[in-house]
């Protein structure tokens, strides 16, 4: 019997600015396959479908169980972690191509620090005053807590972004898993201070005014953080706000 | 002298709380990380962190906290340090807390706590199943908040390579380090260097840990003349899915909820952990959780269709309770296994999942080269011959809590900074690691890192883990010794300068080689039974002859092996049995 294989095309990229192109492989299948261990294959023994040799392909991969964020590219088009890919899933040949809005690093890796300077810009954290001993946290509601604990499961994995139409050469949209962030921070009983500063910054460039209500960001959060409904919320945090700033202005 | 640094190596929960009280104390941090610290293998951590808050009437203290520990643990961590950590913990929680982790809450709004296993007690916190993920994310956020204020500098997609030892005395000035999108190779100065590389699983081939689990830089670190300790105590995991790539863990906490390990037999459900412990039940420490489903399965036969496989069944608890505190293990059950656990019985197995053992470090957690500290699943210190459920998330905290302050009180006593040494030290240093990767591209055997890998992997797994026996202990390690040879004959086919996987696998491989070495003769030279360290050919705990810590130290011929005393002072050594009451 001949054995059961997996068919791939994969889009390679040698470096920043390096002519994309595609190669096909074959891999054998084994049954719960994902396409990790589909790449694990490739670079075992690189030779193409054709029997040309070439490089191991290249992507990044942590915890391999769609908790780390950080082997998502596109399968077969779609924005996902290729860990939780299974090929038994999936329509073949596998087509695995990097993010297209973050620059390639090489093949499937790619370069998102912009999410993280995100983070650093729009103060996404909790201004302790010290990590001495100060006693218990405020209390929180069990409901209070199922909303922060939706919003606190992003894990940078760019899935939102990818899909979102609004982020393009064109603007500076900050993208939806920030604006989650925002509203994760903001619902934290600490600091009506610090909500300020991220809500006034959320007006600025590529703020929430940018959004265009394409919702494809919740339907794509692998996670399914319900990024609709906190770019909602945020967006009315940012009209109460600026209407309180226009008040004590005049 | 000039202003001084600091360096930290990795960034999980260890190396950022590490990171977090240097750069409060004002001294500079240079953190580097394989990963961005946020895809850290930190995030695996699902089921919870322990802290006896005695929130629940149960009666619950620190010191029952410490008895728990050091019984579970088989009475080979030093008591000092262990008791430190128990007293420390309800004060972490409140510092969690109070950073904005979304701990479960109970209905009036205080931290909920749920049981895990080897205590009686509810001790552990719980976001959810995804804990590990939330700490770390907080933990992230404060040390993003000191990058902005310019006191840390992260170097992301980098990996360690080497320590930079100052040729007079020793002690440590720096390191080396290759940045991955480039492979360039360069040096860095730092008057003390914290090594928060967690655990090796990856030596195992398949386990619940991270792809860049690989104890390389533990190794790196040994093989430059750091000791380490207690490499043979490997916790085998009673509970995790089989998979392909890596074996997908289940939580304890799907135990501490009320889930229920059973088998079929004569046509009924057996739950054989609640027959033969009837008053811990499923919540056994996981050596004799692990140890009971092997056997089941292995000496009576009784896995499922004939596999290695027992159930793991959630299906009679309600669904709303499911989701809100086990969701995360569910989705995962569901996307990797195709079954939904709140309607069907998981079909789970043991696997590797966490190293005892690991760089030894003093109960300030320096190592024995001055200036190099270790924090987290790398160092050897807290959980003794068997960890508890949720206390290394604890132990990852609170030994960067230690660490962190203790090296700034130890580069303030140094008469010179790293950065009065001659330029020429760091560059011979960076020197010599420059030509082992200019060696590395050169290769061009047959052989390749990842079958080479599995090897090592498969005969690990076979001979090193739940059962031990001498003569495949030996076995094994001339294995390791034909694969460290084997290893000299890879053929790299990538001479890419560009983010470069399979040269870095290739020179991973080879340290964690070294280490596993460390791991499988640790084990053939204690001849005893302890905690996860089992040897039927001598079954019962040694302590006349083995209540000591291994301590590894690298020669060219290979580990060579002494031990030390443990410090007992508090708590009285007794026999350990769960099966009575
Ligand atoms: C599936 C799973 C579930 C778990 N659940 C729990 C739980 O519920 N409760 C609990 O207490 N414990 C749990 N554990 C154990 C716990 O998660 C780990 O022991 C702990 O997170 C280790 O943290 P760490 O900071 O020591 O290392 P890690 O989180 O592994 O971080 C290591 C860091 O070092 C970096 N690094 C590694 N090598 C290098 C190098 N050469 N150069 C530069 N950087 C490097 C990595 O990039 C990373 O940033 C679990 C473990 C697993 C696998």
């Amino acid at each position: 019997m001949a054995q059961k294989t997996v068919q791939l095309r994969v889009k390679r990229q040698d470096g920043p600015g390096a002519r994309p192109r595609w190669e096909h492989f074959e891999v054998p299948h084994a049954p719960g396959k994902n396409v990790i261990s589909c790449l694990i294959d490739i670079a075992r023994k690189p030779v193409t479908l054709e029997g040309r040799e070439t490089t191991p392909v290249q992507w990044d991969c942590a915890c391999l169980e769609e908790v780390c964020g950080a082997c998502t590219m596109l399968v077969n088009g779609k924005p996902q972690q290729s860990c939780s890919s299974l090929v038994d899933n999936l329509e073949q040949p596998i087509e695995l191509a990097p993010l297209t809005k973050f620059p390639v690093v090489r093949d499937l890796v790619v370069d998102r620090q912009k999410m993280f300077k995100n983070l650093e810009r729009f103060r996404a954290w909790v201004p302790i005053d010290g990590t001495y001993p100060m006693g218990e946290g405020p209390l929180l509601s069990a409901e209070d807590q199922q909303v922060r604990y939706n919003r606190s499961r992003c894990m940078t994995c760019a899935c939102c972004m990818e899909v979102c139409p609004q982020i393009n050469g064109r603007s500076d949209f900050v993208g939806p898993a920030v604006i989650g962030q925002v509203e994760f921070f903001n619902l934290h009983p600490s600091g009506p201070e610090e909500m300020g500063k991220r809500l006034e910054e959320m007006m600025g460039t590529g703020g929430i005014h940018e959004c265009g209500n394409a919702q494809n960001c919740v339907a794509a959060c692998p996670k399914e953080i319900d990024l609709t409904d906190a770019i909602a919320e945020v967006g009315r945090q940012v009209t109460i706000f600026a209407v309180k700033k226009f008040l004590h202005s005049s | 002298m000039a202003k001084q640094r600091i360096i930290v190596v990795g960034g999980g929960l260890a190396g950022l709380m590490t990171t977090i009280k240097i750069a409060e104390m004002g001294v500079a941090v240079d953190l580097f990380s394989i990963v961005p610290v946020k895809r850290s293998h930190s995030v695996c951590a699902q089921g919870g962190i322990n802290a006896a808050k005695d929130q629940q009437g149960q009666g619950d203290h620190p010191d029952i906290h410490l008895d728990d520990t050091i019984y579970g643990g088989d009475f080979l961590a030093n008591q000092t340090p262990v008791k430190t950590m128990c007293d420390a913990a309800p004060q972490i929680i409140d510092l969690l807390s109070r950073m904005g982790v979304p701990f479960n809450r109970t209905p009036e709004g205080f931290l909920d706590f749920r049981r895990f296993g080897g205590t009686l007690h509810n001790r552990t916190a719980f976001a959810g199943a995804t804990t590990g993920q939330q700490l770390l994310y907080a933990l992230d956020e404060q040390v993003r908040r000191f990058e902005v204020a310019g006191l840390v500098t992260k170097y992301e997609s980098w990996e360690f390579l080497s320590l930079i030892r100052d040729e007079d005395d020793g002690r440590v000035i720096g390191i080396t380090a290759i940045c991955n999108p480039d492979m360039s190779i360069h040096h860095f100065a730092a008057d003390a260097v914290h090594i928060c590389t967690g655990g090796p699983g990856i030596i195992f081939g398949k386990s619940t840990n991270s792809y860049i689990n690989t104890g390389a830089a533990a190794s790196r670190c040994y093989q430059q003349g750091a000791a380490y300790a207690n490499g043979e105590f490997i916790q085998v995991h009673p509970t995790t899915i089989p998979g392909e790539d890596k074996l997908r863990l289940m939580s304890e906490s799907a135990r501490g909820e009320g889930g229920r390990v059973w088998v079929p037999k004569d046509g009924k459900p057996w739950y054989f952990l609640e027959e033969r412990y009837p008053k811990y039940g499923n919540l056994v420490p996981r050596d004799i959780a692990t140890r009971e489903i092997f056997s089941v399965c292995v000496e009576e036969g009784l896995g499922l269709d004939g596999k290695n496989q027992v159930y793991l069944d959630l299906s009679h608890l309600d669904e709303t309770f499911l989701n809100r505190r086990l969701g995360g293990i569910m989705e995962i059950y569901e996307k990797f296994a195709g079954d939904d656990p709140r309607k069907t019985p998981m079909r789970i197995f043991p696997g590797v999942h966490y190293s005892m053992g690991g760089m030894w470090v003093d109960f300030e957690q320096q190592t024995h080269i001055p200036g190099l500290f270790a924090v987290g699943e790398v160092e050897y210190q807290y959980h003794g011959a068997n960890r508890l459920g949720a206390n290394s998330l604890l132990s990852c905290i609170f030994g960067g809590m230690v660490a962190g302050p203790k090296s700034i009180e130890y580069i303030n006593g140094l008469k010179r900074s790293a950065d009065d040494v001659a330029p020429s030290a760091f560059a011979a240093e960076q020197n010599r690691q420059i030509e082992v990767f200019d060696d590395i591209y050169r290769m061009t055997g047959k052989e390749n890192p990842y079958d080479l890998g599995d090897e090592m992997g498969e005969w690990m797994t076979n001979n090193c883990t739940i059962v031990r026996h001498n003569d495949k202990l030996a076995a094994t390690d001339e294995k390791l010794v034909e694969l460290l040879e084997r290893w000299e004959n890879v053929g790299v086919n990538d001479a890419s300068r560009v983010y470069n996987q399979y040269v870095l696998r290739t020179r991973q491989l080879k340290d964690m080689l070294q280490l596993a070495r460390v791991i499988c003769l640790g084990a053939l030279r204690r001849d005893e039974s302890r905690g996860a360290h089992f040897k039927p050919d001598f079954p019962e705990r040694d302590d006349e002859n083995w209540l000591k810590t291994t301590m590894a130290r690298h020669t060219p011929e290979g580990p060579s092996l002494e031990y030390e005393v443990v410090d007992t002072s508090i708590i009285k050594p007794r026999p350990r049995v769960y099966s009575k009451s």
